[in-house]
């Protein structure tokens, strides 16, 4: 009897939410800005609310329609849409990475993108046979303390950061993605030799590993290092956050790959019954307006061309050299990781 | 055939078609698993048992034993002291120290590399220039064993407080020390609560993701996650997944055999009443100081940081009180779902394996662990292959989350209702069935009352579990569907631990009262 109790008391909180949340769901959605009525596409985002729900809030006041958006880790997205095959819901995929994009692309999911929207876009900074774009580029730099560095000792490479002198004083995150990316186009600059040398020598010099950009920052801000590998958003982040005082400078070196653009793009899946409506979104992420968006909230490259960088990026994109060959090859991170692996780096 | 099948007594045609049910639910995700590899399994295994994915094995069982040991000497002196000594405060520092379950892994771990790593607050507080790396064994170690051994502390407990005091006092009573009384009485009977325990410990450890990937401890979770990651290939990452799958099944073979080694009824007549409890003396000061450490390390602490980071977070007005209600509702929604779902289908399932022992029932039970030993976004890929070929109507919904976190985490409520029907003396529902009541009838009166500990137990740590799970849900939950789980892994993501710490103490919050009642529940309803 008691047991029957228990259940009957389970069911009934169950249900009694299911009703709340179906009454919720229909007077009124999450409390933002009036959603329009209308259903619009599906976006599968690789990247967080904070990065892009502007660019989703302007486009959908700017079509009236709702964008449903499903956050989660890129590879988790990708390897989800590659279960769903051709019964995924989703219509756009927003890539923290272009590796992701690729598998895609390799196994027929994404649907070419018109001309129009490729030609918005510099050829180095698109899949080449035009399934994918780079919406926005996330600079390499060295983030520096400026209570413990004087700009002028700065290296011109990372490559340097092996010397004696930094030994000790430099912090990387060899777990993040952003640095594996980095290595894979070392690689291919460079080779795998010269590759590993670095990293080796960069373990020698015992760079202080920590688990993700934010926290070299943090360590720069507190003077625990003195240098740090990291994504320059997240200094000019803290920047406009804390006003021009905050201790961390950025320094964007013109050698060794040192201001590498990583690239993060979207696409449309090849299973999208609203193929139209998707470009449209995409056309709408390349907007003037959106991509300014994109550069001044999350101090991004903007990739579109035409377009001005946030004042922070004070090297302009064209001065960048990218690496040669095809950095989108998926297999090149996994000979990456275990480079790493085989360096004593990770 | 089908005789041999069911076993010498045939169980009611309902509740056999229920079972298989449970039973082919749970073992969707590893069915995906063999679709994907498709049917050269052998070939695939060759591809992904390399010599380094030997190592991986073997990283992953002895982090698994070494957790399992580890949370077993917290968990079984914890259980004593608070059930039967005069413990002062044995009530609370029971309940305290259930709590830490509470805390996700993957919160748990970042808060330990927070005050133990590089540049972290114990670094901080020393003043020295570097402690030994926390990175690696140590850490991953560390976190699993803190956040999970509460998994045998319920189940010791509560067997402890239920033991009869006869054969102790008989013991005491021939000359026996209490320590070898101890060792000698009071531990052989533990044994299927232990077993049952560290089983749970085992599988958590070999399927976790989070803690051992911040501790950047190469598992074999992460190597599942470097394949797909890297190169997108679910054929290596299935195989890998695939081994975890044989693993789990020794380690259900081996914890089977222990379990079954002795009946835990009592074998004459009467009821066992509550044991006298064994007076500490001086050693209460470090019997105290044994709990105080453990409640401070495991629960104080990482509380205590996240309710510095959270105020932080509040007073930069991270996260509007509507939103973090929003979370919390949706929350607790999908764990009372799957609490639910998850009490009736473990339910079933030990009803079939305790008391219609048959190969079928057997499978069964087996099957119904299968979702456990798995990591989240396996079976969460698993589901969306089946949701989307099969059931595209479901696919994205509530329901389907709530399906993927009860096959889940189904062995968790199986654990302590076996443990509760084994303690039920089969000859008590004999005799009820010999004076004419229907089959259904003594499950209603006579079964279920003496097991509801059990079940409530049971659906509390599912509950428990299902608020914290991530990969899944952020793979299967409708589009837009956020809990705050999901809050938690979006600040993260991009560092902001302040922000984080407010949805991660709402979770808390969420989790404590079940966990509370869990603890408390022995003394009261036993």
């Amino acid at each position: 009897m008691a047991l029957r109790h228990l259940f009957t008391a389970l069911g009934g909180i169950a249900a009694c939410l299911t009703l709340a949340a179906c009454g919720a769901s229909t007077s009124s959605s999450d409390g933002g800005p009036a959603e329009p009525e209308e259903e619009g596409i599906t976006l599968y985002s690789g990247r967080i609310a904070a990065a892009i729900g502007g660019a989703v809030d302007a486009y959908e006041a700017e079509v009236n329609k709702d964008v449903q958006v499903r956050f989660a880790d890129t590879a988790d997205l990708a390897a989800t849409i590659v279960e769903e095959g051709d019964a995924s819901p989703a219509d756009v995929f927003f890539a923290q990475e272009p590796g992701a994009l690729s598998a895609l692309a390799d196994r027929g999911l994404l649907a070419k993108l018109p001309d129009d929207i490729l030609r918005l876009v510099p050829a180095e900074y698109r899949d080449p046979q035009g399934r994918w774009v780079g919406v926005t580029g996330r600079a390499r730099v060295i983030g520096y303390s400026k209570e413990n560095v004087d700009p002028s000792e700065l290296p011109d490479s990372p490559l340097e950061l092996t010397d004696p002198e930094w030994r000790g004083r430099v912090g990387w995150g060899p777990q993040t993605g952003s640095l594996q990316e980095y290595v894979s186009a070392l690689r291919l600059e460079y080779g795998d030799e010269r590759t590993r040398e670095w990293l080796e020598g960069m373990v020698a010099n015992d760079a202080q590993a920590y688990p993700n950009n934010v926290a070299i920052r943090d360590a720069l801000a507190a003077g625990e290092i003195d240098v740090g590998l990291l994504n320059h958003y997240y200094i000019a982040q803290a920047v406009a956050a804390e006003g021009e005082d905050y201790p961390v400078g950025v320094h964007f070196p013109p050698e060794g790959l040192g201001s590498l653009v990583l690239i993060a793009g979207a696409a449309v899946l090849e299973s999208s019954d609203r193929k139209e409506e998707a470009f449209d979104f995409v056309r709408s992420l390349l907007s003037e307006e959106t991509q300014t968006f994109f550069t001044s909230s999350s101090k991004e490259y903007p990739l579109a061309k035409g377009v001005e960088p946030d004042p922070s990026l004070e090297v302009p994109l064209a001065e960048i050299p990218s690496p040669p060959g095809n950095r989108t090859d998926v297999s090149e991170l996994q000979d990456t990781i275990e480079l790493m692996q085989e360096a004593g780096a990770l | 055939m089908v005789g041999a099948l069911l076993g010498r007594q045939r169980p009611p045609t309902a509740l056999l078609v229920a079972g298989v049910i449970v039973g082919l639910g749970a073992v969707l995700p590893a069915a995906y698993l063999f679709v994907v590899v498709g049917g050269d399994l052998g070939a695939a295994l060759d591809e992904a048992l390399t010599t380094d994915t030997a190592l991986v094995v073997l990283r992953s069982l002895g982090l698994t034993a070494a957790v399992c040991l580890t949370a077993i000497a917290i968990a079984l002196p914890l259980a004593w002291l608070t059930s039967r000594t005069d413990l002062p405060g044995r009530r609370i520092w029971a309940t305290l120290a259930a709590l830490p379950l509470v805390i996700p892994s993957y919160v748990g771990a970042y808060l330990i590399v927070a005050a133990l790593g590089p540049s972290g607050m114990l670094q901080d507080a020393l003043g020295v220039e570097r402690l030994p790396s926390i990175y690696g064994f140590p850490g991953a170690w560390l976190a699993l064993s803190l956040f999970t051994f509460p998994l045998v502390l319920l189940p010791v407990r509560a067997t402890l407080q239920r033991l009869d005091p006869q054969l102790e006092e008989a013991a005491r009573s021939m000359g026996r020390t209490p320590a070898e009384t101890f060792r000698t009485v009071i531990l052989p009977q533990l044994g299927p609560a232990l077993a049952a325990g560290s089983l749970l410990v085992a599988l958590y450890v070999m399927s976790d993701f989070g803690a051992v990937s911040i501790m950047r401890f190469e598992s074999f979770t992460t190597e599942i996650y470097v394949q797909y990651r890297s190169s997108f290939d679910r054929t290596g990452a299935a195989s890998l997944a695939a081994v975890l799958v044989l693993l789990m099944l020794v380690l259900l073979w081996l914890n089977g055999r222990v379990r079954r080694r002795q009946a835990l009824y009592r074998s004459t007549p009467g009821t066992a009443r509550p044991a006298r409890p064994y007076a500490l003396g001086p050693w209460r000061w470090p019997a105290l100081a044994f709990c105080a450490a453990v409640v401070l390390v495991a629960l104080v602490l990482p509380v205590g940081v996240l309710i510095y980071w959270a105020s932080k977070g509040i007073s930069a007005g991270a996260m509007s009180s509507e939103l973090a209600g929003a979370l919390a509702f949706n929350s607790l929604m999908t764990g009372a779902f799957a609490a639910l779902a998850g009490g009736i289908a473990a339910l079933i399932v030990a009803v079939l394996a305790a008391r219609y022992s048959s190969p079928l029932s057997r499978w069964v039970e087996r099957a119904g662990h299968a979702g456990y030993a798995l990591p989240g976004v396996v079976v969460a890929l698993g589901l969306v292959y089946f949701a989307t070929r099969a059931a595209p109507g479901i696919y994205q919904t509530v329901g389907l989350l709530v399906f993927a976190l009860t096959v889940h985490y189904l062995p968790l409520a199986i654990g302590p209702i076996a443990t509760a029907l084994g303690q039920v003396s089969p000859r008590v529902e004999e005799a009820a069935r010999n004076l004419g009541r229907s089959q259904l009838t003594v499950f209603r009166t006579i079964t279920a009352p003496l097991v509801r500990g059990g079940v409530f137990a049971g659906a509390a740590l599912v509950f428990l579990h299902a608020i914290k799970e991530l990969p899944a849900t952020l793979i299967l939950a409708p589009t837009g569907f956020e809990t705050l789980a999901t809050e938690i892994w979006e600040q993260t993501t991009f560092g902001f631990y302040e922000a984080s710490a407010i949805p991660a103490l709402v979770l808390v919050a969420i989790a404590a009262p079940p966990l509370y009642l869990l603890s408390e529940r022995g003394t009261v309803t036993a």
